[in-house]
């Protein structure tokens, strides 16, 4: 008798465990932690689901990890911030079909007393090069995402490599390291998307320092996971997510992302002109 | 300070107003830790006895090398079991990455030691007179492992709420083979990360005091099942 009841109780417990892999098709797509901290995931594909009745299950890493994850076949698509890293991946056969999606830029924020005087720098390298100098605590993503691959440029710009004490790599996402800055007053580089999603909730409290440098600029692609490599993706519907997001009607979603809770839109697609 | 008492505050509105996500993933993760702590039930309780109930060569390197796997870093598992089941690697044809199963299988890899190690020493504690007991009343070999464990069944139980309680809480194997996807493999502690990475710290407590009380309530169903089966 009462092995009966625990062999119910193993059987009912199988068939709840069973009965939530419901069989909608889904869709892998790898991307940047700022996409998806910053909310605009959230608001892009519920519409493409609806559209295609499938279901997409978002790897949010960095882009290094994201290509990577792309590059092994363990995802669909991905959607990311380094260039650089992009066309490599493209040029070594792993993906195709990309698509320029949107754009926003990178800043440097820091403490409001701004210590190194970050605010007068002419360019982002001579910010860095003034951190440095005053051996203010700078935060580094550490991790191989687009932020850092652009934080490595700028640093092999002004001739020396960071170290020290005052140079803390987190290795953790962007939303983390500007928490982290928050506590410890230190300074970093950010996307402005994942900067405004936090200060415009006060959660964090520092100001933008420096902005607008040409080489801050940071556009975001998006590319398909070439079939001809790895057979098992599902590159149509990949497709059919590129073909969605750069749509006029995915354009202007994004276009119009952010601007009722942060005053201003966090991307700007470049997709479509005027969407 | 002030976040905290946010957080408690949180955590029960949460609870009451059966928020839709916050159900899925406590129950995706009760799902996933249950069915890892069964299967390694399963396998673990009968290898652990016979591991401490038999003599044999070799023995306590056995024993040594179980004890020392409870220690087995959950990232490691995680990295481990990544590179088996990526698509480039050998078991990838399967497509088990980032799906609920890979954190089970994760799981079970983390749980099962635990549940050998304490089995072993459960059953190394029964008094040898009960073995001879029953075998001198005609019980088969079976008959005899049933009595016998069923001797030490309060040690096995906590054996189990062991195991489940290493698997429950730990976030490294199931961000890693997880993928920490939104209603699919997100669980209460790859959420908790992810939650503090964007600076909802309220939130994020409100998630822990979730787990904590869903803990509790399955030590209530451990403490029952336990009952009924005195």
């Amino acid at each position: 008798m009462k092995r009966l009841a625990l062999l119910t109780f193993l059987f009912l417990f199988a068939l709840l465990f069973f009965s939530q892999a419901s069989a909608i098709e889904r869709l892998r797509l790898s991307t940047t932690t700022s996409t998806e901290n910053s909310g605009l995931l959230n608001v892009l594909l519920p519409p493409f689901e609806k559209l295609f009745n499938l279901k997409v299950d978002v790897i949010p890493v960095g882009t290094g990890k994201a290509l990577k994850m792309a590059e092994n076949g363990d995802v669909d698509v991905t959607l990311v911030h380094a260039r650089s890293l992009e066309d490599r991946f493209v040029r070594e056969g792993y993906g195709v079909n990309r698509r320029d999606l949107m754009y926003n830029d990178f800043v440097i924020i820091g403490p409001k007393s701004d210590p190194a005087g970050v605010r007068n720098a002419k360019d982002a390298p001579e910010a860095f090069k003034w951190v440095a100098l005053k051996h203010a605590t700078f935060i580094s993503r550490g991790d191989n995402s687009g932020t850092y691959v652009k934080e490595m440029e700028i640093w092999k710009m002004t001739g020396n490599k960071p170290s020290g004490n005052w140079y803390l790599e987190a290795g953790k996402g962007m939303g983390m390291v500007l928490i982290m800055c928050n506590e410890k007053r230190a300074y970093t580089l950010t996307d402005r998307a994942t900067y405004l999603a936090l200060s415009g909730t006060q959660k964090i409290d520092l100001p933008v320092l420096f902005e607008g440098d040409p080489m801050l600029f940071n556009p975001y692609g998006i590319i398909a996971v070439n079939p001809a490599r790895h057979p098992h993706v599902d590159y149509v519907k990949a497709m059919a997510l590129i073909g969605w997001v750069t749509s006029r009607a995915g354009q202007k979603i994004i276009k119009e992302f952010g601007k009722d809770k942060f005053g201003k839109p966090l991307f700007v697609p470049v997709a479509v002109p005027n969407p | 300070m002030e976040y905290i008492l946010i957080g408690v505050w949180k955590a029960f509105g949460l609870i009451l107003s059966l928020d839709r996500e916050v159900f899925s993933i406590t129950s995706l993760s009760l799902r996933v830790s249950a069915m890892a702590t069964i299967l390694a039930s399963v396998a673990g309780m009968p290898l652990g006895f016979i591991i401490g109930t038999e003599n044999f060569f070799g023995k306590r390197v056995l024993v040594t090398i179980f004890n020392t796997l409870m220690a087995f870093p959950t990232v490691v598992v995680g990295l481990l079991l990544y590179s088996f089941i990526s698509r480039i690697g050998p078991l990838g044809s399967f497509g088990l990455l980032f799906t609920p199963w890979a954190m089970v299988i994760g799981q079970f890899i983390l749980a099962t030691p635990i549940i050998v190690a304490l089995t072993i020493s459960a059953t190394q504690g029964i008094d040898p007179r009960v073995r001879l007991t029953a075998l001198s009343m005609g019980a088969n070999s079976l008959q005899t492992a049933c009595t016998m464990l069923s001797e030490a069944r309060f040690s096995l139980i906590s054996a189990v709420v062991a195991g489940f309680g290493r698997v429950i809480t730990e976030v490294g194997c199931a961000l890693m083979v997880g993928g920490n996807i939104r209603g699919h493999t997100r669980t209460m502690t790859t959420a908790i990360a992810l939650e503090t990475a964007k600076g909802e710290f309220a939130f994020a407590l409100a998630l822990g005091f979730i787990l904590l009380m869903a803990a509790f309530l399955v030590n209530i169903l451990f403490h029952w099942l336990q009952e009924i089966r005195g």
